[in-house]
């Protein structure tokens, strides 16, 4: 006997039916498991009566049905509501649902789930953190930034925190632009000194401040202008009574509000602090530098005088007046919902338009709202647009179908969201910040490793890329899924299903709804009950695996739609 | 630009068969056959070329970049100033190019200096480790609006071969490795580590007849279920998840993956390149572009010395030394230095000044890189830094002779590979751009 276990034959056989036994009793409700989640109790406290929201997105739907038909296109019916589901998870948290959630959502009457899933999210701190993820991408970039000088997890979690707390979106700008002191105590301090060089006396850098604020604020990339005058006629700046093109001079006293700022060396411990530095630069074709004073690139009929240069900067790009915030900040939430923004690219929007259908609408309830991203999400998750069906059953479907949202547009997911809706594939229940300790450490050590061997796209998050193969090389024969799909009752989902489903008929059901988030087809029901059947044990359970390797490898796991 | 890379031609899984997987490896050496004649026809046309007046033309087809992570000091390599206030403790050797010296670090590689072109006069305007490896990878100082790709992505953008393993590797690839940029991730360097080891995810974790059955009901039931009611030629025209599927089969099943390995050569040949992962890497470097790989990059980190710099930089150099120098033999030795260029450099450079930790620190204003292979002249210094810098940081393009700007020195390797690097390619964000905004030094060229 002890031969034996030295050898490794009967622990791993006891160990199996220790853990089958176990896990039989632990998880014995899962594949349909009362609800652990409520959807009423965890409502989030909607600021609006659905009523307005859905006021906004008919009034969107409308005027995206006007191009639509002026196309002459069909639309798509509506999705399923597993897949509207599908696409709030990944938006909201960065991956598909859990088998838990989904059997949760049913409980709820049919046409309460899609609101009742977006309330829960929003008032579920992974949405915070998620959205802090993907803003941050714009605000503080994704290189590493200099060291000591720049706490990215710091800043991300204080802008999560703001999120989570529902404060107003403009006053988190604000917050940022005008931040000083010690980047540790606080973390908005961030936004301006992740552009710190190590070589220049601890001095912000105003190219990449406005650059980053042009883009992320005011969704225009002024940047362009930072050598030379506009010869494209790419960007135009002025009024619309009044238009001109963008000149080198309007970036560079755009740069000039952050001329002033550094985290000095002999006061290093105060922080971020302005001493007003005259902003000094050369102009193309001039042969000497010249002083530059702040100066706001349009509108600036809506600054306020007498004020500290930062906080001007912050009043102007957040004041009413300023619509380019709103569209800015639109632009980029449609792009996660959709996986692609509005406008394209994402931080491209001329200023006095033409503005695509929908633009407009949602900016101005959006300021109307006192700039509340979860109103925002609520108004574009109650159109028509994105509950739609991502396919055309009776007709051709074609590209213009999706540029024109007559159909949802299928989108390729964020290596994030790969990492993440694998892993979560793999598990029955839901993973939060209410799992146990162990789980979300394995989570998130396990998904860092998997997204760097992944590839990430840094601040391209929006620009359409074609899956490499090294990517399909991982997720085929990596270490990653391989341990998510092994034969182990107690916490992969491939094996419980093997153990605690009763009829092959319902193993392949909840793989499907694990996986996909759908039920599966009387065609793949039929082809898959075939390769189970007759199989017991351990041949059951390595076929429940692959089918798991099967449905994680295919595009529509890997797309969002 | 995105239409060419979606031809028919990619390979579909439709046309994997079902028998291949089950006798691969009978398949694979098929493949094999029939790819290696295609290769060496089409490397043929590549081949250095006399013309009527019987010159060669070394236009290169290939590019080797060892990859020197952390700013290796010039001082301690390239460009000694033994006896002087900023040289430290390093004296110079001479080397195979009449009076001209390198650091004692590296004297195999000085014996074999006549084979190279040696820059000591780059210059840049990017301090930070992660900006500074940009410019250099790319030839782009970083831009918020757009990721430039490498010139390696660059290279197999612009050529077009039959190989079912990547045209693109990088080895003990770090932080950084060479990107597609806005070409695409299909142009992003395969990242591989030590070449002693396994090469990652290759192998499926199922038997022959479970890989098999699990590819049949992907690809039976469930992308065709997918793919109803969606665009036509969904995958071609859009999502390419099964071109790179069909791909990453093949290369699971190609004898070329042996390319990586680097066993498969003698003992001594591998004790001339060193025990160490770099020097197993540019062995295999070698072998990849024998195989017909365009751009295979080594790294080597761990030049960042801003404390102990000495023996920082004299223990990189004791394995870049015999890597390098052993990479050059055997170019030369398969005849492969003609068609392939070396580049051998990091992101910076190094302070003239030692600090209070006997360390130097980031300098980007007169360093070194090695370049070989190709048309780039044999044997030749081109600029120097002086002995006694300014402290006036805004005189220090006076302390270089021959300065070169880093666009321009991707504007020369990119000429030497053929590439019309002044093209203008329609970016993702709808604007069109040059590969290169740099020129040809053409002093640095045969």
């Amino acid at each position: 006997m002890f031969e034996r276990i030295r050898k490794g034959r009967w622990p791993k056989r006891f160990l199996l039916a220790g853990c089958a036994a176990i896990a039989g009793l632990f998880f014995r409700s899962k594949l349909a498991p009362e609800p652990r989640l409520s959807l009423v109790e965890t409502k989030a406290p909607s600021p609006r009566p659905s009523a307005e929201y859905e006021l906004i997105s008919d009034t969107v739907d409308r005027q995206l049905q006007l191009r639509i038909d002026a196309q002459g296109l069909a639309t798509a019916p509506p999705a399923d509501w597993r897949q509207v589901c599908r696409r709030l998870s990944l938006a909201l948290v960065g991956n598909s649902l859990s088998l838990e959630e989904l059997r949760s959502i049913e409980k709820v009457a049919p046409e309460e789930r899609i609101e009742g899933w977006t309330n829960y999210l929003l008032a579920d701190t992974r949405w915070s953190h998620y959205f802090a993820e993907r803003f941050s991408r714009a605000i503080v970039g994704t290189n590493q930034g200099p060291f000591l000088l720049f706490r990215r997890r710091k800043f991300q979690l204080w802008l999560a925190d703001e999120f989570y707390r529902g404060v107003p979106y403009d006053q988190i700008v604000r917050k940022m632009l005008t931040a000083t002191g010690l980047w540790t105590e606080h973390p908005e301090v961030n936004f301006m000194t992740s552009t710190i060089e190590n070589d220049n006396g601890g001095r912000v850098d105003p190219i990449l401040l406005a650059g980053r604020t042009s883009r992320a604020f005011l969704g225009m990339r002024l940047d362009c202008l930072q050598c030379h005058d506009d010869l494209l006629g790419n960007i135009d700046l002025g009024s619309k009574d009044e238009p001109r093109g963008g000149r080198q001079i309007d970036f560079q006293q755009l740069a000039a509000y952050f001329g002033g700022s550094r985290v000095s060396g002999k006061n290093a411990l105060a922080g971020l602090r302005d001493d007003h530095r005259l902003y000094r630069v050369q102009l193309l074709g001039d042969v000497q530098e010249t002083t530059l004073s702040p100066k706001v690139p349009f509108l600036g009929s809506i600054v306020i005088p007498n004020v500290a240069p930062r906080e001007q900067l912050a009043t102007w790009i957040t004041h009413p007046e300023n619509k380019a915030f709103a569209r800015a900040t639109v632009n980029r939430v449609w792009a996660i919902l959709f996986g692609l923004p509005l406008m394209d690219p994402v931080d491209d929007i001329p200023i006095d338009g033409p503005f695509p259908p929908a633009l407009e609408t949602l900016s101005e309830a959006f300021a109307e709202s006192g700039y509340q991203l979860s109103s925002l999400v609520r108004m574009i998750v109650a159109t028509q647009a994105f509950r739609r069906d991502s396919r055309l059953l009776e007709q051709p479907l074609t590209a213009e179908h999706e540029a024109s949202w007559a159909v949802f547009p299928l989108t390729q997911l964020r290596p994030d969201q790969v990492a993440g809706s694998l892993h979560q594939a793999c598990r029955l229940e839901r993973i939060d910040d209410r799992s146990s300790i162990f789980a979300q450490l394995e989570r998130f050590v396990s998904l860092n490793d998997f997204i760097k061997e992944y590839g990430d796209r840094g601040e391209d998050e929006f620009i359409s890329q074609n899956v490499t193969v090294p990517q399909r090389l991982l997720v085929m024969n990596g270490k990653f899924l391989r341990e998510r799909i092994d034969e182990n009752p107690v916490i992969n989902a491939s094996s419980q299903i093997a153990l605690l489903a009763t009829s092959d008929h319902q193993a392949i059901e909840a793989t499907y709804l694990s996986t996909l988030n759908r039920l599966p087809t009387a065609s793949e029901f039929d082809a898959f009950e075939a390769t189970l059947k007759g199989k017991k044990n351990a041949a059951r359970s390595k076929a429940i695996g692959d089918l798991f390797w099967i449905l994680l490898n295919s595009t529509e796991f890997l797309w969002n739609h | 630009m995105n239409e060419k890379r979606k031809q028919p031609e990619c390979a579909s899984w439709h046309r994997m068969l079902r028998r291949r997987w089950l006798a691969s490896s009978a398949s694979s050496l098929g493949g094999f056959g029939l790819t290696s004649i295609a290769e060496a026809l089409a490397r043929a046309g590549e081949s250095p070329r006399e013309d009527a007046a019987g010159h060669r033309s070394k236009k290169a087809r290939s590019i080797i970049v060892l990859w020197l992570q952390g700013g290796p000091s010039q001082l301690e390599t390239f460009d000694p100033h033994p006896g002087t206030k900023i040289g430290g403790d390093v004296r110079a050797i001479s080397s195979s190019i009449p009076k001209v010296v390198i650091a004692e670090t590296l004297p195999l590689i000085s014996e074999r200096l006549h084979l190279t072109t040696l820059i000591r006069s780059i210059v840049s305007k990017e301090g930070d480790h992660e900006r500074a490896t940009y410019q250099l990878k790319t030839g782009w100082r970083p831009d918020p609006t757009i990721v430039h790709p490498s010139i390696g992505a660059i290279l197999c953008h612009q050529t077009h071969d039959n190989l079912e393993i990547p045209r693109h590797v990088s080895i003990l690839s770090g932080q950084w490795p060479a990107r597609g940029g806005y070409l695409g991730g299909q142009y992003d360097a395969f990242q591989v580590g030590d070449p002693s080891s396994r090469l990652p995810n290759l192998r499926s974790p199922t038997n022959a007849e479970r890989t098999s059955a699990r590819i049949d009901g992907l690809r039976d039931i469930v992308e065709r279920e997918f793919a109803r009611g969606r665009l036509e030629n969904l995958d071609l025209l859009k999502t390419q998840h099964e071109t790179a599927t069909a791909k990453a089969l093949k290369m699971m099943n190609s004898d070329q993956v042996s390319a990586f390995d680097v066993s498969k050569e003698s003992a001594s040949m591998q004790k001339s390149f060193g025990d160490s992962p770099f020097g197993r890497g540019c062995l295999s470097a070698v072998r990849l572009i024998e195989r017909g790989v365009r751009c295979v990059e080594v790294e080597l980190s761990g030049w960042d010395s801003h404390v102990n710099n000495h023996e920082i930089q004299s223990a990189r150099c004791a394995h870049l030394d015999s890597a390098l120098s052993a990479l050059l033999d055997e170019l030369q030795r398969r005849e492969l230095l003609d068609t392939t260029l070396v580049v051998c450099g990091g992101e910076f450079g190094r302070t003239p000044n030692i600090n209070a930790a006997a360390g130097r620190d980031h300098w980007q204003h007169g360093f070194s890189i090695l370049l070989a292979g190709g048309p780039l002249r044999r044997g030749y210094v081109h600029g120097a830094t002086s002995s006694s810098p300014t402290e006036d940081s805004s005189k220090r393009l006076d302390d270089v002779s021959n300065p070169v700007i880093v666009q321009d020195l991707h504007a020369t390797l990119l000429d030497s590979l053929s590439i019309d690097y002044s093209q203008e390619q329609i970016t993702p964000i709808r604007r069109p751009l040059a590969f290169c905004q740099g020129s040809v030094v053409r002093e640095l060229l045969s």
